[in-house]
């Protein structure tokens, strides 16, 4: 079934009753060419992108609730590539570009709307960063504006541009940048994968690996047995937990990351605006609620809720920044849990353990990665090699003293 | 959250810092042959359990002392607070 114009237009006439549920809901079978722990965002793009475009078959994805249960429907859809680093900046570049064709590619409507990201700058240091980090932009291929006070104040001219502590001086703009529909790009990748023949399980949870002579031969789950050639693990938040099933621990802790939408709003904010000094951020969806968020709460948590300390700080920030929000209410709040990885990077790499392959620790930056994070996935699955951007996410980097300090914090709270 | 201060019975979460699990107590040895695999593992590598976790909080905002928290880490749910002096020191077998 292929979604057009023509389609809805017919079924709108039609009275509705053809279309078909997105993806069938097989059961497991014995034993799988790939296994692919967690049916989030990233678990779904690396099935889609194997089977796409690494030709894999015989490929299924476990998922231990429903699928898109965890924070590929519990983030704030923003999608950007305003990376530093060489490590960083080509593979989000990489994934900003997937982002551009995904919908046409999966025909699926995902949303993604390019309405452009402003970082906002306060100090001439941060300036002098932002226009160092812009250049690397545009090394990498991405684009990147450094705006003045005019500039931004042409953008968005009811922000407070003389706060005492934090007055805004600038910014550095990426117009490529924006949102998309998160439940919509687990969705179009799930069917996707589904259409090229891959089995979404759904309600079947990874109890355990089966493991011999050091090499994984499939994993213990709620329904069965299913023995596997490859192994690959996307459960970011619960990576911990689920590697320790294999006997491995990770430099990663995982942290409770809160978020929040207010109720719908006539349009004010037609972009992203990012107060890294207050530790805010905001954009609007098209529904009109404001959805905005912060820092982590900073402890150990998967308990998928925060406390209100964080709100509190994060409303906070939004006052200073934005007064006006201070007249909008709060509709919902809701808490993700966040592999913090300790340098503040992910990891898609091989583990000690031949045929299981670990993608983790996304810090804050999970949602924007995912296309890209799938892809890099499944080569890496495919190949047993790392793709050409995602060189440096390696696990041993900690080891070897190769860690990758983008923003050097990790997840250290206090360093936030 | 509350934290049953051992001293000053329960305080506000938000007086406090976190640092992490209890377990960066138990600095490795300097000098040991393995010392580089030791402290790799110890300042990046983590246990990171769902449930009860024992873990390191600075009374920054108060009387600066550093706790041994144990918490639920799925319920948030607080079981106990000691000082970390008084477990590390019960560590190497009392106050010297």
């Amino acid at each position: 079934m292929r979604f057009s114009g023509f389609r809805v237009v017919k079924e709108a006439l039609t009275g509705h009753h053809g279309w078909k549920p997105l993806w069938r809901n097989p059961a497991p079978q014995p034993a799988y060419d790939y296994v692919i722990v967690g049916g989030g965002g990233h678990g779904l793009a690396t099935a889609y992108h194997l089977a796409k475009v690494f030709k894999g078959t015989r490929i299924a994805v476990l998922e231990k609730g429903w699928l898109g249960s965890g924070n590929i429907g519990r983030n704030t859809t923003i999608i950007r590539s305003n990376y530093l680093l060489p490590g960083n900046e080509p593979f989000y570049e990489f994934s900003m570009k997937l982002w551009e064709t995904m919908e046409q590619e999966f025909n699926f409507n995902a949303m993604v709307s390019q309405r452009g990201i402003v970082n906002l700058i306060h100090t001439d240091a941060q300036r002098d960063a932002y226009r160092r980090r812009g250049n690397a932009m545009l090394l990498a291929g991405a684009d990147a504006e450094l705006l003045d006070r005019d500039g931004v104040r042409a953008m968005y001219p009811w922000l407070n541009f003389d706060n005492a502590r934090f007055p805004i001086k600038g910014g550095l703009l990426q117009r490529r940048a924006g949102t998309a529909r998160h439940d919509g790009v687990a969705w179009g990748y799930a069917r996707g994968a589904d259409l090229l023949g891959v089995d979404i399980i759904q309600n079947c949870e990874v109890t355990g690996f089966r493991i011999e002579n050091n090499r994984v031969i499939g994993v213990e789950t709620s329904r069965g047995y299913i023995g596997a050639k490859k192994v690959g693990v996307a459960v970011a938040g619960s990576s911990g937990r689920v590697m320790a099933m294999a006997g491995m621990r990770l430099p990663i802790e995982s942290h409770v990351l809160q978020a929040f939408v207010s109720e719908g709003l006539k349009p004010v904010v037609d972009g992203v605006i990012t107060f890294g000094a207050g530790h805010f951020y905001v954009s609007q969806s098209d529904k009109g609620g404001l959805v905005f968020g912060g820092d982590i709460d900073g402890y150990n948590s998967y308990a998928q809720r925060g406390n209100l300390p964080v709100i509190e700080d994060v409303a906070e920030g939004g006052m200073a920044l934005m007064p006006a929000i201070g007249r909008a209410r709060l509709l919902r709040a809701w808490g993700g849990i966040m592999d913090m990885s300790m340098d503040g990077s992910p990891i898609i790499d091989r583990t000690p353990v031949d045929g299981l392959y670990l993608n983790a620790g996304w810090c804050y930056g999970g949602f924007k990665a995912t296309p890209a994070s799938g892809y890099a996935f499944a080569h890496l699955l495919a190949t047993d090699r790392p793709h050409e951007t995602a060189t440096a996410y390696r696990l041993d980097r900690f080891a070897r003293g190769y860690v990758i300090d983008e923003k050097g914090m990790g997840a250290q709270p206090n360093l936030h | 959250m509350l934290i049953p201060h051992p001293l000053l019975g329960p305080r506000d979460a938000q007086e406090f810092t976190y640092l992490g699990d209890a377990s960066l107590l138990d600095r490795p040895d300097g000098m040991a042959d393995t010392a580089p695999e030791a402290f790799a593992e110890y300042v990046y590598l983590r246990d990171n359990p769902a449930g009860v976790h024992r873990e390191l909080w600075f009374h920054e905002q108060g009387d600066r002392s550093w706790l041994i928290v144990t918490r639920n880490t799925v319920t948030h749910e607080i079981l106990g607070a000691e000082l970390a002096r008084d477990v590390a020191l019960a560590a190497i077998g009392g106050a010297q």
